[in-house]
């Protein structure tokens, strides 16, 4: 079946913000992801970078439906997501799975890690030795199988990361969504951990959602990607054309933002400096999302959204003039 | 080379923690000349944070602090406390990672400006001051500089704070300002811009910088000189392009090679994990994981000795360049 | 771990091994009790004997042994304690996580029901219930005579339950958007099952601390009752703590110090007791020392 495993169209996710609870009639709306539409295919990973208010974590937690979205469609394997009950839902779960940033709240402090790798088994129970099994996925992520016992807080950051994703191919997912999984660990730890993803993809086949504002690390492991900005997918491509000839210009300034290990190159890049921070998803600019802090942005990126083109290089952006 | 403002030597911290002492610091020198922006690199437990801290007089009492820091001249350890906050915001000053714990929610962003110029120059006006803070705001490129005075912390966002945090921080022309991890919260764009700033300043006021991170593309992009610190000692020193170019000690070695880059099948990770400071290995505090130690290595504690142009703490650093890159 | 904290909480420590002691003397008042509740000392003259050998603490104006009456009287006093305070603390865990977990309307709802409980004047809701219940028969059969223990019991946990409620409803909504919730829900748990497995444990510390609140609370509060007339009274020959203690009032000028000094002390000592455990429980529950790095 060369259908992609994951296929996500028109997600529009938005959020109420109530002043208070209770009778106040104040109601804002924070537009967190409106109409993104992409796929990952079986055994691929996909990219989505994008800073703070790009919404590509509600994008991560809408797929695993851990929100309810507001409008668009998500097929998981080919079944739209939309409308499944409470126990379909729960089938389908077994297959896709999270891994989340915070090695630190990822783990109940009062479970000890097998009883946590353990409890997808449980929750979906499972039939079996879930001892032998969590003591085999303790070592498929590195660790030692007599682990199991200890408590979350015996543990340094990258360990802990890898227990939340023992505990993530509990259950023998196809597609897992890694919602910045290394950017709370030491940088020295990272490289292990991100390794270990390679491994686990190349073994297991699994395909990923990687979402990350660390550029580097996603272009090492992502095959495809996404760069989001307020809510919008402003670029999406395989790796290489994204990062070798961006066309659009926030990716463009994003990857000059970026600060290489070399002082040689580093000193001698010419560089974008966006001016500004970024807007508020409450009340997005008109047209353009990206116009305020553009340099090139005229009255068409105000009154005219950009649509997702084709682009000579082969990706899609969304700009009306494209780098 | 330019006057020294900066000069910490041994400085040692141990703090007494419920399960035994905790030496987070131990034995440390660094020196920081006026103007120059200085990189201190290291990760959990290195004791990076703790070193500065700990010369800005910011620690707990309870905490233990052994050692020397001189600041222009005038020793800071143990100095009675009309000195050190004559020197915190005046001589030197330090800024943090998270703008929003460091400005008052209940004071307008140039009161606060002014309060910290007053603090250190008695004599200023109100009205000087207060122009004075407009300016600080407009150096740090605040738009509207004179109207966002009067406005509250919670109506900036994120990076702009950080901008504020910045003018309070040089708002007496501090001879040296540590900056500790300020753009590990910020995203990318943002952290450019405030990058950008810092060196503005550096350059306009000839400040010292002393820039704490564990990011090693931001020491790429703007640190003259590299301090790489790991369980709570200097392993390496030295220029930013020498480091970069030749580093001789294992863990900056390491950490380089673990990073991302072009065409890398599989990146190279640093094995085993910081050490528990509250046990600090006998020898070289890096020796446990590293692949050239020797048992010289776990058992000696090595000092930092010049090593062509840089300064390294490694015992085996001549066979590691000469081994080339085989452990 | 969490044990180790407790025990080093020295006061806390004390505290368990006196309650220990009392709930022992209490269990075995048969045989620690030197006479029975209503037993004379002796022929008369028995009444008001100041502490002596053949009444340690003294004998009250019948010329009962006080040490007796107040091992009885702690008995029932405890009795009533520890079954209100467990009842209502159960009954505000369960609203109090249900209504955190599902928040939204259900929440609201719940919490405003809290508030009235919690605004209600209890000596008006005493009133009350004890002119309409006092008529229903079948109503008294299930909850007690007011004079019982059964009815204390009742009242002081269907009053009571709403303190606990909005602790664990605090805890509940700062723990529900922690990511390993998250990692539950997205392995398809049923709301129940994170209530109990995850948010529960996770509260333990602070329903701690409010149940040994709870107990303290209910305990005084039966004296407050007993002067209205509810629960044990005395002119049936009853006994209590809270009765033991409504009779010091009438000690104090007449010079009969024992009267006044042996129940008022017992109940500092329990109530010191219980908040020196509640404390170090919750300081050995807090999740935040178990961070450990």
């Amino acid at each position: 079946m060369n259908q992609p495993i994951l296929k996500v169209e028109n997600l529009v996710k938005n959020f109420e913000l109530r002043a208070n609870s209770g009778i106040r009639k104040t109601k804002r709306i924070v537009q967190a992801v409106s109409d993104v539409s992409f796929s990952v295919d079986r055994g691929q990973t996909l990219g989505i970078v994008g800073e703070s208010g790009s919404g590509k974590t509600t994008v991560g937690r809408c797929v695993l439906q851990l929100l309810d979205i507001t409008s668009g469609t998500i097929s998981f394997e080919g079944k739209n997501l939309a409308g499944l009950s409470f126990e379909e839902m729960r089938q389908i779960r077994r297959k896709m799975q999270i891994v989340f940033q915070d090695p630190f709240a990822s783990l109940d402090p009062k479970m000890t890690v097998g009883s946590s790798i353990a409890e997808p088994l449980v929750v979906q129970g499972v039939d079996g030795d879930h001892n032998e099994k969590v003591a085999h996925l303790l070592e498929l992520v590195g660790l030692a199988a007599d682990h199991a016992k200890r408590f979350p807080h015996e543990f340094s950051g990258g360990q802990r990361q890898r227990v939340g994703i023992a505990r993530a191919l509990a259950l023998d997912p196809a597609l897992i969504v890694l919602d910045e999984p290394v950017s709370a660990l030491d940088v020295s730890i990272q490289a292990g951990v991100v390794n270990l993803f390679g491994d686990l993809q190349e073994r297991l086949g699994m395909s990923y959602v990687f979402i990350a504002h660390d550029l580097s690390v996603v272009r090492h492991i992502a095959d495809r990607v996404a760069v989001m900005y307020l809510g919008k997918i402003v670029e999406i491509g395989d790796k290489k054309s994204i990062y070798d000839h961006p066309t659009h210009p926030y990716t463009k300034a994003l990857l000059s933002a970026v600060p290489v290990p070399n002082p040689t190159t580093e000193r001698s890049r010419s560089r974008i400096m966006l001016q500004g921070d970024v807007p508020s998803p409450v009340n997005p600019p008109t047209g353009c999302r990206f116009r305020t802090r553009c340099w090139k942005a005229t009255e068409l990126c105000a009154s005219t959204e950009p649509q997702l083109v084709v682009r000579p290089t082969g990706q899609l952006s969304a700009c009306h003039f494209p780098e | 080379m330019s006057e020294l403002v900066l000069s910490i030597r041994d400085l040692r911290v141990t703090f007494d923690t419920p399960l035994g002492p905790l030496e987070a610091v131990r034995g440390v020198d660094i020196d920081v000349h006026a103007g120059e922006m200085m990189g201190v690199v290291g990760e959990s437990g290195s004791g990076k944070s703790v070193t500065f801290l700990a010369a800005m007089g910011l620690l707990p009492h309870r905490a233990k602090i052994t050692g020397s820091v001189m600041l222009n001249g005038q020793e800071m350890i143990g100095a009675p406390n009309k000195v050190l906050r004559n020197m915190r915001g005046g001589l030197m000053s330090m800024i943090f990672q998270d703008p929003l714990s460091a400005l008052n929610p209940v004071h307008r962003v140039g009161d606060q400006i002014v309060e910290m110029l007053q603090a250190h120059q008695s004599q200023l006006s109100d009205k000087d001051a207060a122009k004075r803070a407009v300016e600080l705001l407009d150096i740090v490129g605040i738009p509207q500089a004179a109207e966002r005075a009067h406005q509250y912390p919670h109506e900036f966002s994120g990076g702009m704070r950080q901008r504020v945090v910045i003018a309070i921080a040089i708002a007496n022309n501090p001879k040296v300002l540590i900056a500790d991890e300020p753009t590990t919260a910020l995203d990318v764009t943002v952290q450019a811009q405030i990058l950008e700033v810092i060196e503005r300043v550096q350059k306009t006021f000839g400040t010292a910088v002393v820039l704490i991170t564990h990011d090693l593309g931001v020491i790429a992009r703007v640190a003259d000189r590299v301090n790489v610190m790991y369980a709570g000692r200097n392993v390496e020193k030295g220029g930013v392009d020498s480091l970069f170019d030749h580093p001789s000690h294992p863990y900056t070695r390491g950490l380089l090679a673990s990073l991302p880059h072009e065409g890398a099948e599989r990146l190279t990770p640093i094995t085993g994990f910081p050490p528990n400071m509250l046990m600090p290995p006998p020898g070289c505090g890096f020796a446990p994981r590293c692949s050239f130690a020797n048992d010289g290595c776990l058992t000696s504690l090595p000092a930092l000795r010049s090593f062509g142009d840089l300064e390294t703490a490694c015992l085996r650093a001549e066979q590691i360049v000469i081994d080339g890159a085989r452990p | 771990m969490a044990l180790r904290r407790f025990l080093s909480h020295k006061a806390a420590v004390g505290s368990c091994v006196l309650l220990a002691i009392m709930v022992l003397a209490v269990i075995l008042s048969p045989f620690t009790a030197r006479y029975g509740v209503n037993q004379s000392v002796r022929k008369p003259p028995n009444t008001f004997l100041p502490p002596q050998k053949l009444a340690w603490f003294g004998t009250d104006d019948i010329g009962r042994d006080l040490y007796s009456r107040l091992i009885y009287g702690i008995r029932v006093s405890l009795i009533i304690g520890l079954f209100s305070a467990l009842i209502s603390t159960i009954v505000g865990c369960v609203i109090g996580a249900v209504a955190g977990f599902r928040g939204g309307r259900f929440d609201d709802v719940v919490m405003r029901v809290t508030d009235l409980f919690l605004a209600f004047p209890f000596l008006v809701a005493l009133l009350v219930i004890r002119n309409t219940i006092g008529g229903i028969g079948w109503l008294t059969a299930i909850i007690g005579d007011k004079s019982s223990v059964r009815f204390i019991v009742f009242l002081l946990s269907f009053f009571g339950w709403m303190g606990v409620a909005r602790i664990v409803r605090g805890q509940v909504l700062a723990l529900k958007e922690r990511e390993f919730i998250e990692a539950a829900r997205a392995v398809g748990a049923t709301r129940r099952y994170i209530v109990r497995r995850h948010l529960l444990p996770n509260s333990i510390g602070p329903i701690m601390v409010a149940l040994s609140f709870a107990v303290v609370g209910a305990i005084t509060a039966e004296s407050t009752l007993a002067f209205f007339g509810y629960g044990p009274q005395a002119g049936d020959g009853a006994t209590s703590l809270g009765i033991l203690v409504g009779a010091a009032k009438g000690a104090v000028q007449t010079g009969y110090w024992w009267i006044a000094v042996f129940p008022c002390f017992a109940l500092v000592l329990i109530s010191l007791a219980i908040n020196f455990i509640g404390d170090a429980l919750r300081d050995a529950t807090d999740p935040r020392l178990d961070r450990g790095e």
